[in-house]
């Protein structure tokens, strides 16, 4: 009886089982079906965002000649919530920084996220990451992130090709594409060229183990999206010419411009002094930067576009150009020149008077042109002084100066064509008059030019009364491909007047101020300028293109402080022009004397 | 020859075939647990999977010799056995070796061997005995005393080792007083000293006593007021506080700090996801990633990449739950359940009480070894390093789970022939 009554325990013994059963079986159902917080974690446990960086793309002359290209480095990074208790002492020995650097560097990563990851430590030497490497499951939270730099062969085009660098907070709150520690093109190509160069970011999703180890990637890659390497540009710049021009520029404070003016295309762009551009790469970019930055000479300055000189002499065909189109000027008419002892601007050359605009020109008589101008001011037919000057004005900028070119670089300054509302602020609306103003008449006063801005005039004068909008970058991707459209723009001038200021450039290196220069087998159109500079010694100018006819380059050299145009940026456009058309130079003594002075 | 095949026709292979297929699930399981691209080989000796399947072969060879031992040996060793066990557990207490902090293994050349698991049999082996010896009357002092004797001994001196949750297996024998005719009473009382002990815990000493009281009172209402039963009510309500009161005061006191926080972690009092509460964190991050069909063979990350800890002994099931979800959950609780329920099934169709005691051991053992260790992979128990049976690596365990197991098996070919 007792017995029966025991075995039918044996229900209440199953029934326990089956309780407890079902209950893990409800209680799985739940973490493993409904509640997909475990899948989260276990991905947030287990997998790793690694973002791939592409390549910047390559840096090519016109000719194919490679100017920049990259070189692999090793960014740390850091997980600040998967950091545990690691070995202070040893990490910061490896790493060569200190315990307050360590402190330092976490604090920020902490604030930034503790959950994304960030740069602790840039650009780590391969040596570094060697020891790293072995030791990095040790130092769970850590790891090495591949990176490129850009590395220059030659140190020039500092100014041209910018730098790049780390990207802003108030970049990434604009442009989301833009993660912490990226790296932007900051000036220069590098800068209007960052979205082709930098391609595009791929993520590779890897899985660690408990100890901070990849052990493969997640899925076979299928979530993986690869990074797309940046495109290579093709420059129009002649990387013989660049270097050339920038050897001659050593030692001296200037820039050149050298543009092809059929096409627009820039052959040579710098801006003296200059640096290496390796210096604003990697690690040592802060201290370096920080250095060029505190130099009086300012070699960070890319004069090329961001300086502005008064044009001087060079400035003056574009009186005769105004006087021609308006009719107040034409080849018959004749100013007198007392030379030295001229009114109210006196002549600094000695030549024949009276005299046509050819002389003019070819002499740079101060005075002719002060005739010039007053007159088409005074008697301009405009309906008055004012009136006059507006449309001296409006000619002038559509000559390209006084507003940005428009080029595909990045930090053009506009360079200065005073309005008549300036006057007016100056003088008082009607109060003022071609006296008043008399310093235009020879590019000086308020006119202020790029050397940019004087390339492009030469490459007007050459292109005899038009110009295609001077640009660096000749094609994206591949050779040949035409990277985009640059604008053909035609000054308010007919081209029938540009013959005349060109003959009188012609004049210029055969007869006047650029004679002493003339190259053997180039026939070159220029013109010298020896700008007055408020702050200091004259300003040495030249601008030209040759050969005369069919000009395959213009230019323009600036050199500051250095006196007369003829001195100084006259032998060095030449000897440039020489370089770029006949392939090598022959005057040797020039060049030896342009290579060696230092005027700073 | 008729003879033995007499035997292999008796057995039941329900419980053989079930076997097999729980050992194999294992040695795929400990496989994907540690899987090693370099290691691909399930063969290879060098890794655990490697141990395993040679555990497995010795196991079915120690089933085969035991299938083939006559069945009286065991009832009449009985107590032999035992002896040599409490020996065994003695001389490791003197002369074994400490792995992870507990001094309880032999260790014989690059294996281990660990009595402790061995004496899980052999006092299940004793207690049949016990109870299957002529007029045994539970409500006897001396009855009750002995077998509390025969299940403390072997515990305590495991408890020396600092082995917790194996001495805690031997509470799983009050099932089998249960059968021998202790009152269900005595389950209900540990039932609730559970309950209380974990809601003192919780909830605080005050709620507790509030509530016994207020049940007391609601009690008191309904209940038949005679003397016995009021002095029954006020002892039971003074005993309930004076429990709550001694759990506040055993944690409080005698607990160490490490066993504190995982009390406090289970118990959702603390967050302690690096600490005590790593392992059931990572645990059920593993299994509650695998989804319903989980992640397929060899993709489990969270196991295999070391995030849970013993993925292979005591955390195998995070493997199949990772790996084959809730359907692979599903598999191996029905296999536990099914096993169980048919140790119990054939238990009773036992005319001997030592079979039918050791049957109910058996289930026992079993059946608190899956509730602690799935338990505790789900977060439902506190962390006790129990293996999961026939699954977890490891050769002593699964040689005395075989052996526990095989004895039954052949206890229950040989019913008809011991009357």
């Amino acid at each position: 009886m007792a017995n029966r009554t025991l075995a039918s325990r044996k229900q209440t013994v199953i029934a326990i089982f089956l309780v407890i059963g079902f209950i893990y079986l409800v209680r799985l159902f739940y973490i493993q079906v409904i509640d997909k917080s475990y899948t989260l974690s276990a991905n947030n446990n287990v997998l790793r965002y690694v973002t791939q960086y592409p390549a910047r793309g390559l840096i090519y002359d016109r000719n194919g000649k490679l100017l920049v290209y990259n070189e692999a480095v090793y960014d740390l990074m850091v997980l600040p919530r998967q950091v545990k208790e690691i070995d202070t002492a040893e990490f910061c020995r490896l790493l060569e920084i200190t315990i307050e650097g360590f402190i330092e560097r976490m604090e920020k990563a902490r604030s930034y996220s503790k959950y994304k990851p960030s740069l602790f430590e840039k650009q780590i030497s391969k040596e570094t990451y060697g020891y790293l490497e072995e030791k990095m499951y040790r130092f769970p939270g850590f790891f090495v992130q591949p990176r490129t730099i850009r590395f220059y062969p030659k140190p020039m085009g500092a100014h041209l090709f910018g730098y790049v660098g780390e990207v802003t907070q108030g970049v990434i709150d604009k442009k989301p594409y833009y993660k912490s520690g990226d790296y932007i093109g900051i000036s220069g190509i590098e800068k209007s060229y960052e979205e082709v160069l930098r391609g595009v970011k791929g993520m590779k999703i890897k899985m660690v183990d408990v100890h901070n180890r990849e052990v493969g990637s997640f899925q076979e890659g299928r979530f993986d999206s690869a990074a797309i390497m940046g495109q290579d540009i093709y420059l129009s710049i002649d990387a013989e010419l660049q270097e050339y021009g920038e050897l001659l520029m050593q030692g001296k404070m200037g820039s050149v411009v050298a543009i092809e003016p059929s096409s627009g295309e820039i052959l040579a762009f710098l801006s003296s002094p200059a640096y290496d551009p390796n210096l604003l790469v990697g690690r040592v970019r802060g201290k370096n930067f920080k250095l060029l930055s505190e130099d009086p000479v300012k070699p960070l300055l890319n004069r090329a576009m961001a300086g502005t000189y008064p044009p001087g002499s060079t400035f003056k065909m574009v009186n005769d150009l105004v006087g021609l189109q308006e009719g107040t000027l034409d080849l018959n008419t004749r100013y007198t020149c007392q030379g030295k002892g001229s009114s109210p601007i006196r002549c600094t050359h000695d030549h024949q008077s009276p005299l046509d605009v050819y002389v003019a020109i070819n002499q740079s008589c101060n005075p002719f042109h002060w005739q010039v101008f007053r007159t088409f001011i005074t008697n301009g037919g405009h309906g008055g002084i004012r009136n006059n000057f507006v449309s001296w004005r409006n000619h002038v900028m559509s000559l390209g100066f006084g507003h940005k070119l428009g080029t595909d670089l990045q930090f053009e300054l506009s360079g200065n064509i005073p309005s008549a509302e300036t006057f007016d602020a100056i003088y008082g609306k009607g109060h003022w008059n071609a006296m008043t103003i008399r310093s235009l008449s020879i590019g000086q006063g308020e006119i202020l030019v790029t050397p940019l801005q004087l390339a492009n005039y030469a490459a007007v004068m050459a292109n005899r009364g038009n110009y295609i909008v001077p640009h660096v970058v000749k094609s994206v991707g591949e050779k040949g491909k035409k990277s985009s459209e640059f604008k053909k723009v035609v000054p308010s001038i007919n081209p029938a007047h540009f013959e005349v200021a060109v003959e009188g450039m012609r004049q210029v290196a055969t007869l006047g101020t650029a004679r002493w220069y003339q190259i053997d087998s180039v026939t070159m159109c220029g013109k010298t300028g020896t700008a007055e500079n408020p702050h200091g010694d004259d300003h040495s100018l030249f601008m030209a293109f040759a050969p005369a006819d069919n000009p395959r380059i213009a230019i323009a050299v600036v050199i500051e402080n250095a006196g007369f145009g003829s001195t100084w940026a006259l032998p060095i456009a030449s000897l440039m022009i020489e370089k770029y058309i006949t392939g090598k130079v022959k005057r040797k003594d020039v060049e030896e004397k342009m290579l060696t002075t230092k005027l700073y | 020859m008729r003879e033995r095949k007499n035997i292999f026709n008796n057995i039941d292979w329900t419980l053989v075939i079930l076997y097999l297929v729980m050992v194999l699930l294992g040695w795929v399981s400990i496989y994907a647990a540690v899987y090693n691209e370099d290691y691909k080989n399930i063969f290879d000796i060098s890794q655990s999977y490697g141990k395993q399947m040679i555990w497995i072969a010795s196991s079915i060879f120690l089933a085969l010799v035991i299938i083939l031992t006559d069945a009286r040996f065991f009832s009449t060793f009985a107590y032999a056995i035992y002896g040599f066990t409490i020996f065994l557990l003695l001389v490791v207490l003197a002369i074994g070796s400490e792995v992870s902090g507990s001094k309880s293994w032999f260790q014989i050349g690059s294996f281990g061997i660990q009595p402790a698991e061995f004496a899980k049999f052999a006092t299940n082996l004793a207690l049949a005995r016990f109870f299957s010896a002529q007029h045994i009357n539970i409500k006897d002092i001396r009855t009750r005393l002995l077998p509390l004797a025969i299940m403390g001994i072997p515990a305590l001196l495991i408890l020396l080792q600092n082995d917790t949750g194996s001495a805690l297996v031997y509470s799983s024998f009050v099932l089998v007083l249960y059968r021998m005719g202790l009152s269900g009473n005595y389950l209900l009382a540990g039932a609730l000293v559970v309950v209380i002990a974990l809601s003192t815990l919780m909830v605080g000493i005050v709620y507790v006593m509030i509530l016994l009281i207020l049940m007391a009172g609601v009690l008191f209402f309904f209940m038949k007021r005679n003397r016995r039963n009021i002095i029954n009510l006020i002892a039971i309500l003074i005993l309930g506080i004076g429990f709550t009161y001694s759990v506040e005061y055993a944690v409080g006191n005698f607990l160490g700090e490490h066993q504190k926080t995982r009390i406090n972690v289970l118990l959702g009092k603390q967050i302690d996801l690096k600490g005590a509460g790593y392992n059931v964190n990572q645990s059920k991050i593993a299994i509650g990633s695998g989804g319903f069909s989980g992640k397929g063979f060899l993709n489990g990350t969270q196991t295999k990449y070391n995030f849970v800890p013993e993925q292979s002994t005591d955390f195998i099931f995070c493997t199949v739950g990772e790996e084959w979800g809730f359907l692979g959950s599903l598999v191996v609780i029905s296999l536990f359940m099914t096993l169980l329920a048919r140790i119990i099934m054939l238990a009773e169709r036992q005319r001997s009480d030592f079979s039918r005691m050791y049957g109910y051991g058996v289930a026992a053992i079993l059946f608190f070894h899956f509730m602690i260790n799935i338990g505790m992979t789900i977060g439902l128990v506190p962390v006790i390093g129990i293996p999961l049976p026939f699954f977890s690596y490891g050769g002593s365990s699964l040689w005395a789970f075989t052996i526990l197991l095989f004895i039954f098996i052949k206890q229950d070919a040989n019913r008809n022939a011991l009357l």
